[in-house]
């Protein structure tokens, strides 16, 4: 068990001005009793919307927030009393803080890093020249950072997070802002180093593509509280995600008309274009009740998307 | 009569702006209340017994040394704009496509600032002042309207440099250096530090008709105390002041110029 | 291998002086500004021949000492300052993540050279004091003269990281420290007969600015206090700067718990 959490909380006070000078004393809680166990090569899916807790638990995890409640352990130490020690074991990337030296050159940053966690030369010089490669840094390794695009910065970021091998990666949101091309660049790399299995990853993002791609196991947070943890199959599984049939038409859809074992959820195209979701029916039969009623001229059926899912589930847990 | 209201919107802006740094504000007032006490207590005890410093007596020294301190934050010579940073980081060129000009922008802004900082970080040091000192009141009625004066054209003029130590960015990207030349001078050659008559005579004289730096703290704390040329005093502000003004529009142009050829 | 605290040193030194102008200016006028500090003590002191009772010999050794031990503060933690930066923006996430402390970090990256100038400039003002002073030298004095800048340094120091540490609580309060640091730097430049008799109790003797320069002073010159403080105590500011070392760490251990890291 390479992380450990029990009734994990945090909560923090905050002041509300009501009127002129008047203060209103309350506690929020971010976190509110998160039970977390992850496994050594696990590459966990860490979500939730907006303010549901996930960088306040990724801060306990690593040092940098003490926890108001219950036990953290990761790599078998106390994140904030044992705080050195476990940075030297952990890499972390917060997507919109930067680790890198603002004003020197990423490949200084690279340097000084090896100096900070007192890494051998030798193994900085393998883990950077791998990197390099597989995240194409060369073309901007002596461009000082300022200069570096979100992309190419966040590239930089994941390296610096490696470069001393850590046990445990965590990322806060790696992918935001990133266009499509860096997105997939990031992806890559993380879906090989969570292949590799000697790197447990945590991460925690908005972006549902990249829990689609790399995430095996997902946790899902909400008003800090878990409200899924497993794989993201069984989330479909139990959050009843449902097919979908799109047919297009010759003439409009005429109202009134609804298959058995479904439901018709969009019309479009001036009644041409009709979705319709599967409430148990399967889709060949949807279809076969609908050759005899109107003119089909195409259809699609469409995989359940889990953004759906995801909106369906924190709407579920309010 | 659009170009008034835009005005009002944007020194309205700047005032809630500065009205939310609460903490930061009771700490300034704390700090100038902090100093007021040191220079107070020192040039006091040099005036001693024979009661008067430079031709300042107890009084006026006390006057000199509060409401200056409660001037520092009005002038507000230190505080330096945003102009630099968003040279630095290229956002500047959005200030450019506003209709009201980056000038007027920045200055009603800190007009903003201004009224804010009269109602809180001038008033708060002048109380400490009267609470443990014995100050000294104008006898002239017409005293309080010319200090009023004397304190825009010194806020104004003080505005002037700080803006064009913001374009200074343009072409140092640093403007660290030029910042802290600026507070070594405002403080030593402004009055600050020590009642300017201290110095020689003909120090006086170069400092006032050389450098700017008299004209925006030892003259409204001058005219305050009643020593003095007012009507000198007032029109070497306004000298500085039009000089000042000539020397942002012209160093403006250079830096725009140098935008649109370099693209930023 | 090298120390990685003396690595983040140099890295930032090199940033620094990428803007090589700006860079000198902010040194020479950073030096400018300490010696702006020590011509306003001599220019006041010019016109009364004394301050507070004592000459000019005496006030140089009083404010030679506050010239050495402020600035070898300000060097080695002035720059915690920038603390409440990291606080506000959440950039301090990025110091807890590192295997080193997160107090020598800071201090370490955003260590500012330009102010050694001010450093070598104290030190020829309090050398150029111990020697005109007439100090009857024995082998205690020998060493209170080493130890009175470096137990100042310690406490003014001490200031600085308390002062700093209110960020944790107070995002906005950056400037209440100004209050203590560098006005206590002012304060500690003049001899403290000048203040106030309650000023001088309360914030002199009760948060020990008073054992940085003067008391030292005393005991070098060996000279009895006017202020009648038995003799014992004027040898005590190493303690005192012991103290005040003690308080600021725990202040800041239990700031970096309350540590909030502000926003998602």
């Amino acid at each position: 068990m390479i992380i450990e959490t029990v009734g994990l909380a945090k909560e923090f006070t905050v002041y509300r001005r009501k009127g002129r000078l008047r203060r209103e004393r309350r506690v929020v809680s971010a976190v509110g009793g998160v039970d977390l166990r992850v496994e050594r090569g696990e590459l966990l899916g860490y979500i939730g919307p907006n303010g549901a807790g996930k960088s306040t638990t990724l801060k306990m995890l690593t040092g940098v927030l003490t926890p108001s409640g219950g036990s953290v352990r990761v790599c078998g130490l106390e994140p904030v009393p044992q705080r050195s020690r476990l940075a030297r074991r952990i890499g972390v990337v917060f997507g919109q803080r930067s680790q890198l030296w603002w004003d020197l050159p990423l490949a200084d940053s690279f340097a000084l890093l090896r100096h900070v966690y007192r890494v051998p030369a030798a193994e900085h010089a393998a883990r950077l020249a791998g990197c390099r490669k597989l995240l194409d840094l060369d073309e901007f390794l002596d461009m000082p950072v300022r200069q570096l695009s979100l992309g190419q910065r966040m590239r930089g970021e994941l390296t610096a997070a490696l470069l001393h091998g850590p046990e445990v990666l965590f990322l806060d949101e790696p992918t935001i802002g990133l266009d499509v091309i860096s997105k997939q660049a990031v992806r890559g790399f993380l879906a090989e180093l969570g292949g590799r299995g000697d790197t447990t990853i945590v991460l925690t993002t908005h972006d549902l593509a990249d829990i689609e791609k790399l995430c095996r196991r997902l946790v899902v947070i909400d008003h800090g509280r878990v409200v899924h943890d497993g794989s993201l199959a069984e989330l479909h599984a139990s959050h009843g995600s449902r097919r979908s049939v799109v047919v297009d038409l010759d003439a409009p859809w005429p109202d009134g008309l609804v298959p058995v074992g479904a439901t018709v959820t969009a019309i479009e195209a001036e009644g041409r274009r009709v979705t319709l979701t599967l409430t148990g029916a399967t889709a060949g039969e949807v279809v076969a009740q609908l050759a005899g009623a109107v003119a089909l001229r195409d259809l699609s059926v469409r995989e359940p998307d889990i953004d759906e899912v995801v909106a369906r589930l924190y709407s579920a847990s309010r | 009569m659009g170009t008034v209201r835009v005005a009002a919107a944007l020194a309205a802006a700047g005032f809630r702006r500065f009205s939310t740094y609460r903490q930061a504000t009771v700490a300034g007032a704390t700090t100038n209340i902090m100093f007021g006490f040191l220079r107070c207590y020192v040039l006091l005890s040099i005036a001693g017994s024979a009661g008067q410093l430079a031709g300042y007596d107890g009084r006026q020294l006390a006057t000199f040394v509060w409401v200056g301190q409660g001037l520092l934050a009005v002038v507000n010579a230190w505080g330096m704009l945003d102009l630099a940073e968003r040279v630095r980081s290229g956002d500047v060129v959005t200030d450019l496509l506003r209709p009201a000009g980056p000038f007027t922008l920045y200055l009603c802004t800190d007009l903003g600032r201004f009224g804010y900082a009269l109602l809180t970080r001038f008033l708060a040091p002048i109380a400490a002042g009267l609470l443990f000192f014995e100050l000294y009141l104008p006898v002239e009625p017409l005293t309080y309207p010319l200090f009023a004066v004397s304190v825009v054209l010194a806020t104004l003029i003080a505005f002037c440099g700080r803006y064009l130590i913001g374009l200074s960015a343009f072409w140092l990207l640093d403007v660290r250096g030029v910042t802290m030349m600026w507070v070594f001078l405002w403080g030593g050659a402004g009055g600050l530090y020590f009642p300017l008559p201290v110095l020689p005579e003909w120090a006086q004289l170069v400092l006032w008709i050389a450098t700017p730096f008299p004209t925006m703290m030892q003259a409204p704390l001058d005219i305050l105390v009643e020593r003095g040329h007012t009507g000198l005093v007032l029109l070497a502000q306004c000298v500085w002041l039009a000089i000042g003004l000539a020397a942002c529009a012209r160093v403006q142009r250079a830096a725009w110029r140098r935008l649109v050829v370099q693209g930023g | 291998m090298a120390n990685p605290y003396l690595r983040l040193t140099v890295a930032q030194i090199r940033a620094q002086t990428q803007y090589r102008l700006s860079f000198a200016l902010d040194t020479v006028a950073a030096a400018l500004i300490t010696l702006l500090d020590v011509i306003t003590v001599f220019l006041l002191l010019s016109v009364r021949g004394e301050l507070g009772g004592f000459g000019p010999r005496e006030v140089l050794l009083i404010t030679g000492i506050a010239a050495l031990a402020f600035p070898l503060a300000d060097l080695a933690v002035g720059n915690i300052e920038r603390l409440r930066h990291y606080v506000r923006t959440g950039l301090f996430d990025a110091v807890l993540v590192r295997p080193l402390s997160a107090l020598l970090q800071l201090l370490a990256m955003d260590f500012a050279p330009r102010r050694f100038g001010r450093v070598v400039q104290g030190l020829l003002i309090y050398l150029i004091a111990l020697v005109v002073a007439g100090i009857d030298w024995t082998p205690a004095r020998v060493l209170l003269a080493v130890l009175a800048p470096v137990a100042g340094a310690v406490f003014f120091g001490s200031l600085f990281v308390a002062g700093a540490t209110v960020a944790f609580w107070w995002i906005e309060s950056g400037e209440l420290a100004n209050s203590f640091t560098y006005g206590g730097r002012d304060l500690t430049s003049y001899p403290i007969t000048m203040y106030g008799d309650v000023f001088r109790r309360v914030v002199v003797f009760g948060l020990g600015f008073a054992f940085v320069a003067y008391l030292p002073a005393l005991a070098l010159l060996g000279r009895p206090d006017p202020l009648g403080t038995p003799a014992w105590l004027h040898w005590c500011s190493p303690v005192i700067a012991a103290l005040a070392a003690t308080g600021a760490g725990l202040l800041w251990r239990t700031g970096i718990r309350h540590y909030r890291s502000t926003g998602s």
